[in-house]
């Protein structure tokens, strides 16, 4: 198995650590003037996405995590999994709710994703950084408001539900940022 | 800056030198890291080792009788890169025939309260032994590697329980994680009076316990200055020299040639001195409220 010494750490570089894969944060390096040299670093776990520190001696090695990141397409859910196909070679790979997370609420079929792959498995999803989704469910706004002034919130046709202006209606399309959960703008069918 | 502190050193009859940066020889010490010439073989050059510090050919020269000397020069730390820690940076190092510990303590505040221009920088010193009996309620004399741990665990210093450090690992961990970024708050806080285990090339002085006459200036949590009363027996020299070698073979670091010539001038006579290093990018980098070393450099390593 591949392994890092200290020196080698960098933020985004992927680790082992009790047997979860780890993406280090921070990397600082700490030395007295004499003596024993360490590496403080902040690390993400990968599965659960907490943050924590540690302190490494200087010269320590540490496994690397097989993990690396890719693009694949979203097929459909299944009721219980999600399923992805890498484009190129047509392999399908499945992911489960812990995996998919907060993306369950924007992808939808087709949509190209970010997915993170440890030991060849999806391991974390992202939706792309705007959608396109349509609107099944909203309050009627106030007829002739074309200000935007003031919003209210809507149903998409993922379930998700965002605050948009009060002139958008049901069936509209509308463009949402994912990464804050915001509507930009109405959209025109692609 | 350098024009501020050449000044002070030539109005205290200082004089300055220079010694060479390529040694055939290196330090044994096993937590620096020498770099060395790639040269091919028979060039003049091949296998010399880029200084550490300047202290063994400055030593020689204080042997010769040369007197009171500084130097301010580039040295180089292999495995050595962070926000204050940069492989190559500069050293203003200097050396006081016939000083005490106390009294170069007294001239490093001059010379970094003339560096930075801040004349009001008071002094606070303090014992290595008392800032961890006050700080952690630990003695670093009497204190087993267990309960250094335990200390480390309590505190505490995130991933500690995975580290296995020797009783120096973990005083250097504490020291570094829990006491430096306290330590010289809008003051030159000198540490002082080591342990014997991390004396360098430090006398050992009977105390209350026996003590290293060795300090450390910090100023703002960062460590400016390392300064000793010069070690001048030979065969003590020598047998630090040896013990350092030693431990680099049990964690299989590579095994230097320890500089005999130093050994050499010690054996003819050093005169009683107290030295110090002071880093030069790290003072530039307080004189001017930088983050980090990279901001006083005008190319760091990597773009060199």
């Amino acid at each position: 198995m591949a392994s890092y010494k200290t020196n080698e750490f960098k933020g985004g570089l992927k680790i082992m650590l009790d047997g979860d894969p780890y993406s280090i944060v921070e990397n600082e390096f700490v030395k007295p003037g004499k003596g024993q040299a360490f590496n403080r670093v902040r690390v993400k776990n990968l599965k659960t996405g907490r943050v924590v520190e540690r302190t490494f001696k200087s010269g320590d090695s540490v496994e690397a995590a097989d993990v690396h990141d890719t693009e694949l397409q979203y097929l459909y859910n299944d009721g219980e999994l999600w399923h992805f196909m890498d484009t190129d070679t047509f392999e399908q790979l499945t992911a489960d709710a812990n995996a998919v997370g907060e993306a369950a609420k924007w992808i939808k079929e087709q949509d190209i994703c970010g997915v993170t792959l440890y030991n060849g498995q999806p391991l974390s999803v992202e939706a792309p950084n705007f959608v396109v989704l349509a609107i099944t469910d909203t309050d009627p706004g106030l007829k002739g408001d074309t200000s935007g002034g003031g919003g209210k919130p809507a149903t998409l046709e993922t379930g998700a539900v965002v605050n948009v202006p009060l002139f958008v209606q049901i069936g509209e399309l509308i463009k949402v940022d994912t990464r804050s959960g915001s509507y930009v703008s109405r959209a025109k069918e692609e | 800056m350098f024009a501020a502190i050449r000044a002070l050193f030539a109005d205290r009859g200082v004089l300055e030198v220079e010694t060479p940066v390529l040694s055939r020889h290196a330090t044994t010490d096993p937590a620096l890291a020498s770099l060395r010439l790639a040269t091919a073989d028979p060039a003049p050059t091949s296998g010399l080792y880029l200084q550490t510090s300047p202290e063994f050919p400055m030593k020689r020269l204080l042997a010769a009788g040369c007197g009171p000397i500084y130097q301010i020069c580039k040295v180089f730390r292999d495995d050595e890169r962070g926000r204050r820690h940069h492989p190559e940076f500069t050293l203003l190092e200097w050396y006081r025939p016939g000083f005490t510990l106390q009294a170069l303590m007294l001239e490093v505040a001059d010379v970094v309260r003339t560096a930075l221009q801040r004349p009001e920088l008071e002094v606070e010193f303090v014992r290595y032994r008392d800032l961890f009996r006050g700080a952690l309620q630990v003695d670093p004399w009497e204190a087993t590697p267990e309960a250094l741990r335990a200390v480390a665990l309590a505190v505490p210093v995130p991933g500690s329980e995975h580290l296995q450090l020797d009783r120096d690992g973990w005083l250097d961990l504490l020291m570094s994680q829990c006491l430096e970024p306290g330590l010289g708050r809008e003051r030159l806080t000198f540490v002082h009076d080591y342990p014997p285990s991390q004396a360098a090339l430090a006398r050992l002085r009977q105390d209350e316990v026996p003590v290293a006459e060795r300090f450390e200036l910090y100023l703002q949590g960062m460590e400016l200055a390392n300064g000793f009363h010069e070690l001048s027996d030979a065969a003590e020299q020598r047998r630090r020299f040896e013990q350092d070698l030693a431990t680099r073979r049990e964690r299989g670091q590579p095994e230097v040639p320890m500089d005999v010539e130093l050994l050499a001038a010690l054996a003819a006579g050093l005169p009683d001195s107290a030295g110090v290093a002071l880093g030069l990018d790290r003072l530039l980098m307080l004189a001017v409220g930088a983050g980090h070393i990279d901001e006083v450099m005008a190319f760091p390593v990597e773009r060199a």
